[in-house]
């Protein structure tokens, strides 16, 4: 017989309307369908969702750990970017 | 030429030779660097270096407890067609559900640490990896279910709470949403037991019965006493253990006591007193002959259970193949029509 195992889905839930679908864990099925049915009777027993997503975890491009040093560094010295480095006189408001 | 060669191959000998060293001093230093992370508290993710002790010790460590909740659906399975009402009936059967779905979470969770889901569970029918030893007790009555919500489940929770600040991310996320969901366990037993005390006699002797056969299997699922537990120490210090056993098992005690006299029920402990200077309940010796035994496949349900498992996946395999082959099948036909 077969041994062949299904393959990996990654899950994504959506709790509530507008809020984004969240990544809760993975399972294993053999079809996308199955795959949204388990992830229905896995991750929302008790209503955490009101929709999902499931994605082959084959097809997740993932950044590697190693190489997070030179893909988020460069925003670390650009305080610049955020409203908190500029001065704003007293007295002015809405700003 | 002749000369020429030798050097090369001395050159080759001497970066061999100064390789050795540099990678252990490598080593030395991402394991420095992963304790640092986990001093801070900062959680180890799945593509993050880790050493590779720590990666045995979670696969071994959320592969049992994984193992555990799957192997724990079988003495509770055992009553959901005598439950004694339909709303009975309709709990046991979403609290086993509920099993099922940790021990989902849990091989999900292993499977991010490169282990492959398959042979965890090979490892478990070959009795190569245990589970937790509780359920290796026979369900004798529906009292037990009632003892088993209260106390199995209440020391589950006791070991699982804590778990939800381990330092691997997928763990700790898992049993976030596992404690949340084991606490309506917890409180559905000692429902049970409720009813059961407030009954006839007869029924509050049936939920003494199976407190006394549950009440010692509970203590002695927080595992070995501290000194003779051979992981604690490195687990602690890698913050997958957050408590020891016994300071669990303490816990646990203290909280359960309590609660069994409300229930008017006597605990099958000769030496169990309150002690004012600890403010902890003193208790009697724990029998480790007996978890020892039961851990080694010798306990009264093992070899059924095991065997339970194993028909299982082999009795199911060819709805895996068959569905695989109807995926394919329809992926094929998609093909062709589009």
């Amino acid at each position: 017989m077969s041994q062949q195992e299904w393959p990996l889905w990654e899950v994504f839930i959506r709790s509530k309307k507008g809020l984004n679908h969240k990544h809760v864990g993975s399972l294993r099925a053999p079809d996308a369908q199955l795959a949204v049915e388990n992830a229905r009777d896995v991750y929302t027993r008790r209503s955490e969702g009101i929709s999902i997503w499931v994605v082959l975890s084959n097809n997740i491009v993932a950044s590697d750990p190693s190489e997070s040093p030179e893909l988020f560094e460069p925003a670390d010295d650009k305080v610049y970017r955020h409203p908190t480095f500029y001065d704003v006189p007293d007295g002015i408001s809405h700003m | 030429m002749l000369i020429l060669f030798v050097l090369i191959v001395l050159k080759h000998i001497f970066v061999l030779l100064s390789c050795v060293p540099m990678e252990n001093k490598n080593l030395e230093l991402l394991e420095e660097k992963f304790q640092q992370k986990i001093d801070q508290d900062i959680k180890i993710e799945p593509n993050d270096w880790m050493p590779d002790n720590y990666r045995q010790t979670l696969i071994r460590q959320i592969s049992q407890h994984a193992h555990s909740e799957v192997v724990g659906m079988l003495p509770e399975g055992n009553w959901i067609t005598r439950a004694p009402n339909l709303r009975r009936k309709a709990v046991l059967l979403a609290k086993v559900q509920d099993e099922a779905g940790h021990g989902l979470y849990l091989y999900s969770a292993v499977e991010t640490l490169g282990a492959d889901r398959e042979d965890t569970i090979d490892d478990l029918h070959s009795g190569k990896v245990k589970y937790s030893s509780i359920f290796n007790y026979p369900t004798l009555s529906w009292a037990d279910m009632g003892a088993i919500g209260w106390l199995v489940d209440g020391a589950a929770i006791m070991n699982q709470v804590p778990l939800c600040r381990c330092s691997y991310g997928p763990y700790a996320r898992a049993m976030v949403r596992v404690c949340k969901e084991e606490s309506f366990h917890q409180r559905q037993g000692f429902e049970i037991m409720t009813t059961l005390c407030k009954g006839t006699l007869e029924q509050k002797a049936m939920a003494q019965d199976a407190f006394n056969r549950f009440w010692w299997p509970a203590l002695m699922m927080f595992g070995p006493n501290d000194a003779e537990s051979k992981h604690t120490a490195q687990s602690m210090k890698w913050k997958i253990k957050r408590s020891t056993n016994d300071e669990l098992r303490q816990q646990f005690i203290d909280v359960t006591v309590p609660q069994a006299e409300l229930l008017g029920l006597t605990i099958p402990d000769a030496d169990l007193k309150w002690n004012e200077s600890t403010n902890h309940y003193d208790f009697g010796t724990i029998n480790w002959d007996e978890f020892w035994q039961v851990v080694n496949g010798n306990g009264p349900c093992n070899a059924e259970r095991i065997e339970a498992r194993t028909k299982a996946k082999e009795n199911g395999l060819w709805v895996r193949a068959a569905a695989m082959a109807h995926a394919e099948k329809q992926r094929e036909r998609t093909k062709q029509s589009a």
